[in-house]
Order: C-alpha cells, then structure tokens, then sequence
C-alpha cells in the first residue's frame, strides 16, 4: 500500500531523514520507532506532503504521489494526526470530527452521524458537546485519532498516538488500533510506549539519525545490537550481553 | 528632465527618508523585542506632534528643542501604556494583539478628533525660510536639521543598544526570551523599557517633523504605512534595515511624487509595502522567522 | 421561548420587528437611522464571513466595498446603464477584487496579521488610483444626479431605501445561516482553528479561503451600490478610505465575530451609539472613541462579542452536564 524509497530531507545542512526506505502492505500495523530526535515525525510529514522531498520516491496503492499537496493525498486516504494534537479548539468534540466526517459526506446531519459513530468507537460519545480546548491531552490524542478515522481512511499514519497516557488508557488505545485495523484500515505508527510496539506490530522499522538502521519482525529488532546501541549508547549492547551472562551464573 | 530637479527629489527623499528610518525605529524594536504589531504607532506619533505644536504655539518654545520635553514624556507614556494596558492584554494570537493596538489607535484618534478638530496645523519659526545650499541646489534648512538630528537619534539610539547593559539586555530579550529570563534579567520591566524607548524615538520624531510638516487628527494614519513599509522592507527587528528601508521609501515617495504627480505618486509605498510581503516577508536584513 | 430550540423563532422575530420598524414614526431620522444600522449590518457582515467565520482578518475590506460603489456608478454615469444594474454590477466588481486579492495573498502564504496588513495596502492602492484617474472623477469624486423615481433607484420615501437594504440584509444573513449548516462553512472553521489539521484532513485550504473571500467581496461591492445610490456621492476618501474598513470589523468583533446576528447587534448598537453622542454632545468621534475602547476590552476579556454574553448562560449548564458524566473514569 505504501512504498517508500529513499526518501531524503535536508534541512538547511543537516539531514533530518538519510535515505530511508520502508514498505507498509494492506491491512498491516506497522511500526517506526527510534529514539527522539532520529527524523520519525519528518519523515511522517515528508511521506504525508507537509515537505518537499529531497530525494526519493513514495508510492501510495501503486500511485506515486510525490509532488501532490497535503489535502490531495488525504483525499486519496491517507491520513496524519500530529504529535503535538493541533485540535480545532473553539469547536466542539462533535464539530472537530465531522470535519474529518466531510470528507466522505457532504450533509451536516450524515456527517455528524458518522462523527458520532466514530466518537463511540474511540470512547469519546460522553464529551461530544464539550469544547476541544478542554480536553486534557489523553483526550486531544484521541481526538486526533478519531478525526482522522472519521476520513475513511485507507492508510492512517499515527504519530506518539499514546503519549502521555496511563497504562489503562493505552491498553484501551491497543484495542482500538487493532479493531480499526480490523475493519480494513492499514496502519502505520510512530511510537515509543515498547509494548504496545511490540503486541501491535507486525513489522518494525527502526529509525537513528534519519537512517533506517534496522527492520524486521518485532522479535528480530529487540535484539538488534545497533537498535540497542541507538536508544542507549554505544556499548550498551555488550553490557547488556555481560549482565545477561552474569545473572546467569549467579 | 532636467538634472536639478532630480537632484532635487533625491535630496529630499534622502532628508524624508532620515526621518522616517526614526518613526520605524521605534516601530521595530517594538516588534524585535515584544513582537507586537503596533498598530497605534501613527496616532501616538501624531499626540506627540499636537503635543509639540502646543509647546511651540503656547510656550514658545523652538521646536527642536521640545526633543528634551518630548522624549522622556513619551518614554514615561509609552512605559505607562505597557505597563498598566498593553502587558496585560498581549496574550493570545499575534492577531489579538493587533487588534487591540487598532482599537487603542481608534480610541487615540479619535479623542485628538473631539478635541482638535479636523484641520492641520503647521508652526513656523523664524528660520523655517532659509535655505541650505547644496551643490547648485537649495534645500529648505528645518529639513537639513531634522534629518542630521534624526540621524544623531538613530546613531545615540544604536550606540545605547550596543553599549549599554539596558540595551544589551533588550537584545538579549528579543533573540531568547526564555534564556535571558533564565539569566536574571527581567523581562517584563525590559517589555516595558522597550516599548518607551519606542515612544521616545516618536517623541523625538515629532519633534523634528513639526517644522517640516503638518500635524491633524488623521496624520496617524499617513505614517502608520510608511512606518510599517520601512520596518517590513528593512526587516523587522533589524535597525540597519531601518535605516535602508528609509532611505529608500523617502526616495521612492520623492520620485514617485516627481513621476506620477502628486496623487498617483503615493501608490509607491503601498506597492513597495504589498510587492515585499508577497515576495519577501522577511525584508531585506531581517531574520527568516 | 427558548430560541436554541427553535432558532427560527428568532429569525420571525427579528424580521417582524425589522419589517414593523419604518412604520413606527414617519420621521424621516428614524428611518435613515433604521438604514444605517441595517446598512453596517450588512457590510460588517461581509467582514464576518471572512473574519470572523473563515479566520481571515482583513484591514482592507473597504477596498471591496469602493470597487462596487463605483463599479454601480461608473456603469450608470459614464456608460448610462440603468442604476438597477449596479447591483449585480457591484456585487461581481466586489467578488472579482476579492478573488483577485485573496489569490494574490493566499498564494504568498500569508496569513494572520501579515494578511490583515496587505489587505490595508491593497485598499489604500485602490483609493490612490481612484483618486487619480479621469473615469472615477478623481479626487472630486462622482456626483449622482437626483432623479427620485424608482426606475433610477433613487426614492424620495426612505422608506422604501428601507426595504431594500432590509432585503439585503436578510440576504446576507441567509448567507451566514448557510455558512452555519454546510460543509464549506465547517470547512472554513476548521481552517480558522488550524489550518494545518484541515490540510491533513483532505481540505483545500486555498481554493476554500478564495471562496469565501469572492463571496464576502460580493456582499461588499453590493454594499457599495446601495450607498451610493443613499447618499448620491461617492469620493476615494469616503469609499476606500480606511474609515469604512475599521467599521466593518469593529461592528462585527464587538457584536461577535463568526455568529451568524453578531454584525448585526454590533451595527444597531453602533448606531445608537453614533445617535446619542451626536445629540448630546457636539463632538465629532466620541462613538468611535466608545467603540475603540469597546473594541479594546472586547478583545482582552470577551473575545467572542457581545454574543457571548448570550451564550455564558447555555455554556455555564452544557459546563455543569459535562463535568458529571467525566467523573467517571477521564485521567
């Protein structure tokens, strides 16, 4: 559904994203994780049209939509939410997704119908009436989520969806994932909450200062050296593998 | 057509041209340091030019030295507005506060209108009819003095920003609020020095535009444009803009006057305002925020 | 009557009493005082539909209002058309300045007070060519001959100037109802709230913003039409001239930008208060004066208009309902 190579973006000399490739099929949940810093959310916002590519293909259900604007590739289905949640704050919880709800309906009444179909699905039926600025940030994310599904996406790129949740609160959120990619949505995320990365995924890519360091099966990417090395520092590997061996004969 | 004449025009909107990088000035420490779009910086120049005439025509005093009157009464008002109004109005979107220097510019205009009246005002003194020789032409001589004395308030005002601990902190305010709020400076007092500083600069304006101009209730609004196109051509923030992007608005209303006559010949400001917003926003010597 | 429930109580309401009103008094001040308010209801309308619904804060709208003032009176003094003919006239004039406008703004990127600057530019660029081209008159202006019968749309009864701007106004507010209930209208809140989300979400930010700039164009040219055909004379300084601009935000901030009635209680109170300080005191300006400082506290601790003060009490309840259903179990 989505196939992305070498994707490059320079910012004045730095480059924020190195030649990144990655391949996400229909229906999967894939993941993009990395530690902070390492050019995810660039590289979500160059796929999404939010930047112009330097280098690079991205190819979305076999079209490639380089060059298109952000709103044209949202109408071809697929979606971003934002990992600081960019809300429309003086409307309400109902007003923010049936703004994602136009998209597929033209009347108010059908897309606030299909608004209020979606706020059930994501938990939000009780705060419709109440104004976006009043979420508190478990909410706001929620809400980006649920305006983005309101589109009737086909691919939904979903950024730090679960930061700054509680640990029941992302439990929820996995459920919710898992069930919209069951109805037909293919999913890829940005993510740091490592559990929920690893029951969710069947595909991770592992992203460090901008490159694509490591891909493979969730299994396969936890025990990478250089994934390790990424998050914690060079060495860090080796001390782990010490630790390990020195519990073990302890 | 004839070289005198043209010599003529760049000489005055050279000499305009001085004047208006000090009305910009202000505007554009304002807008480096608070980053407020002072709306109200017209009508506040024009209070302060009423307020000249009245010490000219009721005390007699010359008016270029009504700069020692204008000035720290104009620091004091502008440092007052911040302080007990502006500061605490300024939240919110950029456009908020815009707004709100457009209803203060409401407000202010309109009073001067209740008590004023409409018509203009100019003063006269007993030299406003000499010339000043330059070359084979002739320049009225208030011209001369108020530019070279705007010049001296541009340099006095650069010199302050870079030597003294005042001015160095504002500097520092304007590029990092946070880390100079870190460092121990406070901020907000430096806000409020600020925006008198800028008054000031209007104070001292005023003062030099009096003899060379004319004072009504809607003289705000002329120089709201060529302030704003000054500070935008130049860069907002930057004063070496100001001073560029003076100097080339006075030669463009000079020639502009010269070319198209003295209706059409206005439209240069405004074109050079919408033509640098559309093609580049960050002006000349700005940053690109 | 709970007008939530039944808005168009409201909108029966209001016209019953706009319809009553020239009845009321022959005075002939009444009545102009009547056109007036329903006069700034209407501009100050076409600055809320992009301003206050659509998020695009423009110093400049006047610049719509003096294109189709004298696009009505160009069409009728030099090219001799019948003055009915200015309506529709005035109102493309009005939709081609602000579709041009928009689109040259727009494409540049410019948003907020940076639009809000280059709009004041573009109007003051139009004052200065109308001030200096032979078609427009010049500085002098343009002088409408009084001929008062209908078929010129000029009328010795004002009352039936009355009707016409009622008519109008109506319009416009049809307008903004529309806006309330459609998509393009959800859209351009969205865009107002955050331009970036409405992207993501599949919206043409661009083409929606020329939109609505073209349609509140309209609404101004239209404007621009009546009042000159009111007054009978129009100048550079009186219909590109800033005044008017400040007019058409002010009316429509202090009675509540992005509500469909808010123009509309800013220009009647506008009008009374232009009316009161005018009897009382001989000063010219001390409305603006209310109305500036109105505008300044308006913004600071209202920022919603004078509605909102219509609306605290829905909100305090709708508050009251939320907060115990949240109890339950929100982090």
């Amino acid at each position: 559904m989505l196939k992305v190579k070498g994707l490059t973006k320079i910012f004045g000399g730095l480059r924020a994203v190195d030649n990144a490739s990655l391949e996400v099929g229909p229906g999967q949940i894939v993941s993009l994780i990395g530690p902070n810093g390492a050019g995810k959310t660039t590289l979500f916002a160059s796929i999404a049209g939010f930047h112009k590519i330097d280098a690079g293909q991205v190819e979305f259900s076999g079209q490639s939509i380089l060059g298109l604007q952000v709103h044209e590739i949202a109408r071809l289905g697929m979606v971003r939410t934002f990992q600081i949640t960019q809300p429309f704050a003086k409307l309400s919880v109902l007003e923010n997704i049936a703004v994602g709800a136009f998209q597929q309906f033209s009347s108010k009444d059908e897309a606030h119908a299909h608004a209020r179909l979606i706020a059930e699905k994501v938990g939000m039926s009780s705060m419709l009436d109440q104004s976006a600025s009043d979420l508190t940030v478990a909410g706001r994310k929620r809400l980006e989520l649920a305006r983005a599904l309101a589109t009737g996406p086909k691919l939904l790129l979903l950024d730090e969806v679960m930061a700054g949740l509680n640990p029941q609160e992302i439990v929820e959120i996995i459920a919710l994932i898992r069930s919209i990619r069951d109805s037909g949505v293919t999913i890829l995320l940005i993510e740091h909450v490592m559990h929920a990365v690893m029951s969710l995924s069947e595909y991770i890519y592992v992203l460090s200062y901008g490159k694509v360091i490591a891909q493979g099966k969730p299994e396969e990417v936890v025990n990478n050296r250089e994934v390790i090395e990424a998050y914690l520092g060079r060495g860090a590997a080796d001390q782990m593998a010490t630790q390990v061996q020195g519990e073990a004969h302890a | 057509m004839d070289l005198t004449i043209i010599g003529a025009a760049v000489i005055n909107g050279i000499l305009m041209g001085g004047i208006y990088t000090l009305v910009a000035s202000g505007l554009t420490l304002i807008y480096g340091v608070l980053h407020i779009i002072n709306f109200a910086h017209g009508s506040l120049l024009m209070v302060a030019m009423f307020g000249v005439f009245y010490l000219v025509t009721k005390l007699g005093m010359d008016p270029y030295l009504s700069l020692i009157v204008t000035m720290p009464t104009m620091f004091v008002l502008g440092y007052v507005m911040y302080r007990y109004l502006i500061g605490k109005l300024s939240y919110g979107k950029d456009e908020n506060i815009l707004l709100i220097t457009l209803g203060l510019s409401i407000v202010i205009e309109n009073l001067a209108l209740m008590f004023f009246a409409g018509d203009s005002r100019t003063i006269s003194m007993s030299y406003s009819d000499k010339m000043f020789e330059v070359g084979p032409l002739l320049v009225g001589l208030p011209k001369v003095i108020s530019f070279v004395a705007a010049m001296i308030m541009c340099g006095i005002l650069g010199l302050f920003m870079s030597r003294t601990d005042t001015g160095r902190a504002i500097r520092a305010v304007a590029k990092e609020r946070m880390g100079a709020r870190l460092v121990g400076i406070d901020v907000d007092k430096v806000f409020a020095i600020s925006f008198g500083l800028g008054m000031a600069t209007l104070g001292a304006a005023a003062s030099l535009l009096m003899p060379i101009f004319y004072v009504s209730p809607t003289t705000g609004h002329v120089f709201v444009m060529v302030a704003f196109t000054v500070v935008v051509l130049g860069g907002m923030g930057s004063f070496l803009g100001a001073v560029v992007g003076g100097l080339i608005v006075g030669l463009t209303e000079s020639f502009g006057g010269l070319y198209l006559g003295e209706s059409l010949g206005q439209i240069g400001i405004s074109l050079i305002f919408i033509l640098i917003l559309l093609f580049r926003p960050s002006g000349l010597f700005g940053d690109k925020r | 009557m709970n007008f939530n429930r039944n808005p168009w109580a409201l909108h029966a309401l209001l016209l019953t009493a706009a319809i009553v009103f020239p009845f009321v008094s022959n005075s002939a001040f009444v009545i102009n005082f009547g056109v007036l308010a329903l006069f700034y209801a209407f501009i100050g309308q076409s600055w809320n539909i992009a301003g206050g619904f659509a998020g695009q804060l423009s110093f400049g709208h006047v610049a719509f209002f003096g294109v189709g003032a004298y696009a009505s009176t160009i069409v009728q003094m030099r090219f001799g058309f019948n003055p009915w003919w200015g309506l529709p006239v005035s109102a493309m004039a009005g939709a081609a300045a602000g579709c041009l406008i928009g689109v040259i703004s727009f494409r540049a990127g410019l948003k907020g007070s940076y639009f809000a600057l280059i709009t004041l530019a573009f109007a003051e660029v139009f004052r200065i060519v109308a001030n200096s081209v032979d078609i427009t008159g010049g500085g002098l202006g343009m002088l409408i001959p009084m001929k008062q019968t209908a078929a010129n749309f000029q009328f010795g009864d004002r009352r039936y100037f009355y009707f016409i701007m009622l008519t109008l106004t109506v319009l416009s507010i049809a307008v903004a109802l529309w806006l309330k209930a459609s998509r393009f209208g959800a859209r351009l809140a969205a865009i107002r709230e955050n331009e970036d989300s409405a992207r993501a979400l599949g919206i043409n930010v661009f083409v929606e913003k020329i939109k609505i700039m073209t349609i509140s164009g309209a609404i101004a040219g239209a404007g621009g039409c009546f009042f000159a055909q009111y007054f009978l004379y129009i100048d550079p300084t009186i219909v590109f001239g800033v005044d008017k601009s400040v007019e058409m935000l002010l009316v429509s901030m202090i009675g509540g930008a992005g509500t469909v009635y808010g123009p509309l209680i800013g220009a009647v109170l506008l009008a009374v208060v232009s009316e009161l300080t005018r009897s009382m005191f001989s000063f010219q300006g001390l409305s603006l004066v209310l109305y500036g400082t109105l505008l300044v506290i308006i913004i600071a601790f209202l920022p919603n208009g004078l509605v909102e003060l219509f609306n605290r009490k829905k909100r305090k309840e709708a508050g009251r309902l939320v907060s115990s259903t949240n109890k339950s179990g929100d982090a």
